[in-house]
């Protein structure tokens, strides 16, 4: 309870640490912000030649929206993702890039790994913003769906948080957890149907006794992907037991993050 | 003053581990099944105090002795492994000026964030703020990046942040020489003006001549233990005539530490003409030559030298800072030369201390405490052994004769 009371006391605190990473991310850049749109078009632009033209990946017929484009439906998924990696990836190098921080100041540590979420959240909601612009040049009315995306996002910023938490302690007792992380993440990549559609994956079950379909399903970050492209780029409402079930896994999270977290801060200005 | 206590320190006791292997990785952990070999190492043990609000209390002791693990408990830094700290009041530490800066953003920029992390609000440092500037005296820079900072603009507005906060307590560790001489004298109205305001201050200190006149009560920290707690004379009287002739006696002079990317590697005493001395009269001209290495190239390196009478009385010393001799950068082997025209101690035994620090002085690459010692001899002019220079004045009148 005590902690609840310090982290809302710490929410300026959080601004401006998350102020801090945006302008420093930034900051004497020639091209500013558009940084964070350049990284995403280009993967679309290689994912694109490469599984769309190349490999003649057939992307669905959005349900009911009618929408049929590799890039777009590429991208539904690909910004997910992209947080999602961004934020494990920045998680583990908070720490310990903030220990001079951490030695000499107290105030709650948690902050730092939340800021780090909070700066990436950001630069999501600023390539959404530029998705749902693609959306609707392309006729896909998204704007209804607004409230739902949000939803999607506040679900997956829990989930992030609580990983981000586990991570960035994690590396600082183990500072090769980041690589693992590093192959793990081209794994998980490919574990969920961001640059192929889940029918691909559904034709691979019928050739196999194997119930590969049921067990790719209990992976998160599909039915995330999947929620997303409901909203985006089919326009209807994710199921319901998905939504629960991302619910559980991110709660789930974050709880083991925060519980993990509190355990090895006591000693964290020792370690960093 | 009033008698309530504003910190309750109840039997904190802080353990490091002293890697003898250090394993920091999952691979090798997993492999081995054991993270790191190491030894314990009490830091603290059973230490209990108060400290009465209102009060300034001074944490003094040889280092290795604890003081400053005491006061990031304090701080709440550090959490100590037995026993409790209680605090009452908003707690601001000096601990490192201007830690969390962000070397791309402005000063403006950095002080909201600097004021964030010591727990300020928006509001209150809207509120501040010009006082804030006012008192680093940064008014034309606050825009700049704080990269472009010389290092004493950087600590000034640090400690210019951290000192308006309006703490109930306020911890401080050994950064009270900040800036120039009109900084100084503005820090040491600023502590004069909380101190009379019944705020709180923990000061965590060598120098033993400010302790004294700045506190009102002392704990002496030795090797962890809690050596006394009381009134400051009586504490500092303990530690000079005891801890310190103690000391000597057995023959352990030269405490070292620092960082080590300089370092003093020797001092010489040499004569006018460069040849090494080993005695020096009262009133000779003497050089202090002190032999550097640096292992890497070190930015803005200050030299510093003091001396010590036997019993511990510090007697003066100086910096080539104080001089404003400091190289942009120096690396590599050579030496610096200390170089008095007229030695004015009184004969007698003195020891030397030597040291390489940062441009701020906040960093310490070499801290040779009281490593060389060389005797004075008598001379001219003739000089009372019970005092502690000569003064080298001559008597003039028309009484004393022609």
């Amino acid at each position: 309870m005590a902690r609840l009371a310090e982290y809302t006391s710490s929410r300026e605190l959080l601004w401006n640490l998350t102020l801090r990473e945006l302008r420093g991310r930034y900051k004497r850049s020639v091209l500013g912000w558009t940084w964070s749109l350049l990284n995403p078009l280009s993967s679309v632009l290689i994912f694109s030649v490469v599984f769309g033209f190349f490999l003649q990946v057939q992307p669905p017929v959005g349900h009911p929206s009618g929408l049929h484009n590799f890039a777009v439906f590429l991208l539904c998924g690909l910004l997910s993702w992209n947080y999602l990696s961004g934020t494990m990836n920045a998680s583990m190098d908070t720490l310990l890039g903030n220990a001079n921080l951490i030695r000499k100041v107290y105030f709650p540590r948690e902050i730092l790994v939340a800021s780090t979420v909070c700066s990436l959240l950001v630069t999501f909601f600023i390539e959404l913003g530029v998705l749902i612009v693609i959306l609707l040049l392309l006729g896909n009315m998204v704007l209804p769906w607004i409230p739902a995306l949000l939803m999607l996002v506040a679900i997956q910023t829990v989930f992030v948080l609580g990983l981000g938490l586990l991570l960035s302690v994690l590396n600082v007792y183990f500072r090769d957890v980041k690589h693992f992380i590093g192959i793990a993440l081209q794994a998980l990549f490919y574990s969920a149907p961001i640059v192929y559609p889940l029918s691909v994956v559904e034709k691979a079950g019928t050739r196999t006794s194997f119930p590969l379909v049921r067990v790719y399903e209990l992976n998160p970050l599909v039915r995330m992907v999947e929620a997303y492209r409901d909203v985006l780029y089919d326009l209807r409402f994710p199921p319901l037991h998905d939504l629960l079930y991302l619910l559980a896994w991110s709660f789930g999270l974050l709880i083991a993050g925060l519980w993990v977290f509190g355990r090895l801060d006591r000693r964290l200005a020792e370690e960093v | 003053m009033s008698t309530t206590p504003a910190i309750t320190v109840d039997g904190v006791s802080k353990r490091y581990r002293l890697y003898n292997e250090r394993n920091q990785s999952l691979k090798a952990t997993l492999m081995r099944g054991r993270r790191a070999r190491y030894e314990e190492f009490w830091a603290l043990r059973e230490v209990s105090f108060e400290v009465a609000e209102g009060s300034t209390f001074g944490l003094i002791g040889e280092n290795g002795s604890g003081k400053s693990t005491m006061l990031k408990c304090m701080a709440k830094i550090l959490r100590p492994d037995k026993g409790s700290i209680a605090t009452r009041g908003k707690i601001s530490a000096l601990l490192e000026l201007g830690a969390g800066f962000h070397p791309e953003l402005s000063g403006r920029e950095n002080v909201y964030l600097n004021g964030a992390i010591l727990g300020l609000t928006k509001r209150q440092i809207d509120q501040r703020f010009d006082e804030i500037v006012d008192f680093a005296g940064l008014e034309h820079f606050i825009d700049t990046p704080v990269k472009n900072y010389s290092s004493g603009m950087y600590v000034r507005l640090g400690f210019s942040v951290a000192i308006n906060v309006e703490p109930d307590i306020l911890l401080i560790d050994e950064i009270l020489a900040v800036g120039d001489a009109d900084f100084q004298r503005k820090c040491g109205e600023k502590f004069e003006d909380l101190r009379s305001r019944g705020k709180t201050i923990v000061i965590v200190t060598h120098a033993l001549a400010n302790v004294r006149n700045l506190c009102d009560e002392i704990a002496l920290l030795e090797h962890g233990d809690l050596r006394r707690v009381g009134p400051a004379a009586d504490v500092i009287d303990e530690y000079i005539g005891d801890v310190m002739s103690k000391r000597i006696n057995a023959g352990e002079r030269g405490d070292r530490w620092g960082s080590g990317e300089a370092i003093v590697d020797h001092i010489e005493m040499v004569d006018t003409s460069g040849e090494p001395v080993k005695r020096v009269r009262t009133g000779d001209a003497v050089i202090f030559r002190l032999h550097f290495s640096a292992t890497e190239q070190i930015e803005q390196p200050v030299f510093g030298i003091g001396v010590h009478q036997l019993s511990g009385v510090y007697v003066g010393g100086g910096s080539t800072r104080d001089e404003e001799k400091v190289p942009e950068k120096m690396d590599g082997t050579g030496f610096v030369d200390f170089r008095i025209d007229r030695l004015m101690l009184v004969p007698g035994t003195y020891d030397l201390s030597a040291s390489v620090l940062s441009y701020s002085l906040t960093h310490t690459f070499d801290y040779r405490h009281r490593t060389f010692r060389f005797d004075v001899e008598s001379g001219t002019p003739r000089a009372d052994e019970d005092g502690m220079v000569a003064l080298g004045g001559t008597w003039e009148g028309q009484a004393l004769g022609p």
